[in-house]
């Protein structure tokens, strides 16, 4: 029955949990966490299974209600999906391990059980719009994912409701201009299933109906993503966000995003339409360039960690739509890449500031000093690990999708898309570098709270051993990223970008 | 049974309709299939009965119909009866939501008639639930008007 | 020119009610303004599915047994307004968690006024 039902299973079993976890602890209150962690565990099992069972068996479809596309509903497991299905669901079961401590601490006691409710529908909502082969079914778990987000992040500091209104009413522009662009589809064509769309689009021509489509639907998904001119509800969100929900935002959220963007311009409309018919891939790479130059100088200025982390990540995701927007094979497999890279690095260094807050009561940069670094020494050297690969130096992982990126720019003859992602390098190092030289090099500040606390007080194991994990993974997976990216990733390719390793 | 004294005409006339408004409620969830009608829309009139009481009769004595702490547990119960039904598809062999597996009756257009009311009833709960759940979150702490 | 004009005047219409909203949204300082101008832009798109699915001489797609179901020019197009019963649920769902926030910002910092909460909130202490 599990090989059947594989594609549908990551979000039907995040579903099961989120609906359960309610009525389960109205009785017994802790058993909210171990479902969370159950349900993670599950899911994470099957979407990483379901990798193997697509290298063996090609694309998986799976149809709701037994009714055929494009009457039903269709659930398409191919080699993209497979592998961030796999790459999400991992990073939660890593980020709910360390976030049993980080709950505990920031938010009052009844509203634990809502808040991990919230977390397995908003994975549930994930999950549902990576594997959807409809586009409608991806509104709606967009919509999902989206409105349990907003719910996740208002629970944080003070500000946090604010932060959180603004990411509403952007949001639901966004989601209200993807639905117009899926209404625009479905008049001229008859259809809502992706596959058959790609089939019917080249008989209907490039209308202006449906270019508006195209450029609503990467509206839409531009505004998930955080790409440079949408990205206006990012800072907030990821700073005044609880750790627990920042930590698992960072690292999702925004891929989720890049995924529809990649599956809506390559797969359904093809490159040919996005890049000579409409110069929308052009657009979306001037468009991502500014993003990284505008994130990494903002990252610069700011004094609080998260902040900075936020405005990285806006840097970040810009790569990520450069990549999407130089339309090779090589620019693509770069994207994608760095979709896995970044979701890990973001993950440990916004676990690495929940520590910081966890001990030391705040995460900004001017107060912290090598105190700091002898208190958590094993924080600081995973925050140290993690910055070097945000850098980009090799082996760890950082430096192989930069390098993927590189050369797509190299093959289109970009040379300002190159000097951007060398410019940006070297941005990133300074900002990381700020924050390293002060927890290694500046002398501790004397003071009497200092000398009482002296020695060790890192944090809790189930608070360590995550950031620890996820620092490791980042050379780990460094080392082997020529096995994922020739065994798997080069298969997700279009069709018209097929890549062939010399 | 206590009344509120300020109101007794708006208190009647509510006592007297929200019954009414709950019948119809139902009725729009059973006849979604033929008339305007569905889930959804029952569980909004559904709501609808529910909050006409809270706010005629004030939010303590207006408890009776429908406790606020049945907000949330009710809205799980209601997408798990939905999600039930195609786990049971799902068990019995088909696809999700595939009702043709399952055994309500002998015919399959029957079973699937039959699995489209179980879910549409599984959401009007559900809907009925969250809206009254909204009203009351929203107001919680506000001193009755 | 005139087939543009007036044969479209439903969609001309939409097209109005979605600038309302999104004015609303940009233009208005009060946050339950704002809110209200989404609620107007969502209502307008789901408007303008609905519209797409009439047809000229077409009655409501339940079967009729006097016209029979082999002619399906007599019966509207069923499938954009199912999309819509999900979008409209999706939008009381958002309209349900604004006005959620809306209440906490106003606990917190007592106002509602765009302009007066950035002030608050550029004085307020991290």
């Amino acid at each position: 029955m599990i090989p059947t039902n594989a594609p549908a299973l990551a979000p039907l079993i995040f579903l099961l949990a989120a609906l359960i976890i309610p009525l389960a602890a109205l009785r017994i209150r802790r058993l909210a966490y171990v479902l969370a962690m159950a349900a993670a565990a599950a899911a994470a099992a099957v979407s990483v299974g379901n990798i193997f069972r697509v290298l063996e068996s090609g694309t998986v479809h799976y149809r709701f209600g037994g009714w055929p596309p494009p009457l039903g509903i269709e659930y398409v497991l191919d080699p993209l999906s497979a592998f961030i299905t796999a790459v999400i669901n991992l990073t939660a079961l890593v980020v709910l391990v360390h976030a049993r401590l980080t709950v505990a601490a920031d938010l009052p006691e009844r509203k634990h059980v809502p808040y991990y409710a919230l977390v397995m529908l908003m994975m549930s909502g994930f999950n549902g719009i990576v594997l959807t082969g409809d586009f409608f079914n991806l509104y709606v778990f967009l919509e999902i994912a989206s409105l349990s987000l907003y719910g996740l992040i208002a629970v944080g500091d003070r500000k946090s409701p604010v932060a959180a209104f603004r990411y509403l009413v952007i949001g639901m522009v966004g989601g209200g201009f993807y639905l117009l662009g899926v209404g625009f589809l479905y008049i001229n064509s008859g259809s809502l299933n992706m596959a058959d769309l790609k089939a019917i689009l080249p008989a209907v021509g490039a209308r202006p109906e449906i270019i508006v489509a195209l450029c609503f639907m990467v509206l839409g998904f531009g505004i998930k993503m955080a790409l440079f001119p949408l990205h206006g509800w990012l800072p907030d969100a990821y700073t005044y966000a609880p750790t627990a929900t920042s930590s698992l935002m960072a690292p999702i959220g925004t891929k989720i995003g890049a995924y529809g963007l990649l599956r809506v311009l390559f797969f359904v409309f093809g490159v040919n339409f996005v890049t000579r018919t409409v110069p929308l891939a052009q657009v979306i790479s001037w468009l991502a360039a500014a993003g990284i130059l505008y994130g990494s100088i903002m990252a610069m200025a700011q004094d609080e960690l998260k902040r900075m982390l936020a405005f990285s990540s806006i840097a970040q995701v810009g790569y990520i739509g450069l990549g999407i927007g130089l339309a090779n094979p090589l620019g693509l497999l770069g994207a994608v890449l760095h979709v896995l890279n970044h979701g890990l690095m973001k993950a440990c260094l916004f676990l690495v500031a929940g520590n910081f807050r966890m001990r030391l009561g705040h995460s900004r940069i001017r107060a912290l000093d090598s105190g700091a670094r002898r208190r958590m020494p094993w924080t600081s050297a995973a925050f140290t690990l993690a910055a070097l690969s945000m850098i980009g130096l090799p082996p760890t992982v950082g430096f192989f999708s930069k390098w993927y990126l590189a050369l797509g720019t190299i093959r289109n003859r970009s040379w300002i898309f190159l000097a951007v992602i060398l410019a940006s390098s070297l941005l990133n190092a300074v900002y990381f570098f700020r924050v390293i030289e002060r927890l290694y090099l500046r002398p501790a500040m004397q003071d009497n709270e200092a000398r009482e606390t002296e020695g060790r007080s890192e944090v809790a194991p189930s608070m360590l051993l995550p950031t620890l994990v996820l620092a490791l993974s980042l050379v780990v997976i460094g080392l082997l990223n020529v096995v994922i990216v020739k065994g798997l990733l080069v298969r997700f390719l279009p069709p018209g970008l097929e890549f062939a390793f010399p | 049974m206590r009344r509120n004294e300020n109101n007794p005409i708006i208190d009647l006339i509510s006592s007297l309709v929200a019954p009414f408004i709950m019948l119809f409620g139902l009725y729009v969830i059973f006849h979604g299939h033929y008339s305007p009608g569905g889930g959804f829309q029952g569980g909004t009139l559904l709501a609808a009965s529910v909050i006409l009481l809270r706010l005629s009769l004030g939010s303590d004595l207006g408890q009776g119909q429908f406790p606020s702490r049945l907000g949330t547990p009710l809205a799980s119960l209601g997408v798990l009866i939905y999600y039930g039904t195609g786990l049971a598809a799902l068990l019995l062999g088909g696809a999700f939501l595939n009702y043709a597996f399952i055994p309500f009756s002998v015919l399959t257009p029957l079973r699937r008639s039959w699995g489209i009311l179980s879910v549409e009833i599984g959401v009007g709960l559900a809907v009925m639930a969250v809206l009254v759940a909204i009203y009351d979150d929203l107001l919680e702490g506000e001193p009755d008007a | 020119m005139h087939d543009f004009l007036v044969g479209h005047y439903f969609y001309w219409f939409i097209f109005l009610l979605m600038t309302i909203g999104l004015a609303g949204i940009i233009l208005k300082r009060n946050l339950i303004k704002k809110v209200i101008g989404m609620s107007i832009l969502q209502v307008a798109i789901i408007l303008f599915f609905v519209a797409s699915a009439s047809k000229w001489d077409a009655t409501v797609p339940i079967l009729d047994p006097a016209l029979g179901a082999a002619d399906v020019t007599k019966y509207i197009n069923p499938l954009p307004h199912c999309l819509m019963l999900t979008a409209i649920v999706v939008g009381v769902a958002t309209s349900g968690v604004a006005f959620a926030l809306i209440i906490m910002i106003w606990r917190r910092f007592r106002t509602l006024d765009e302009n007066e909460l950035l002030e608050k909130l550029k004085n307020d202490p991290d």
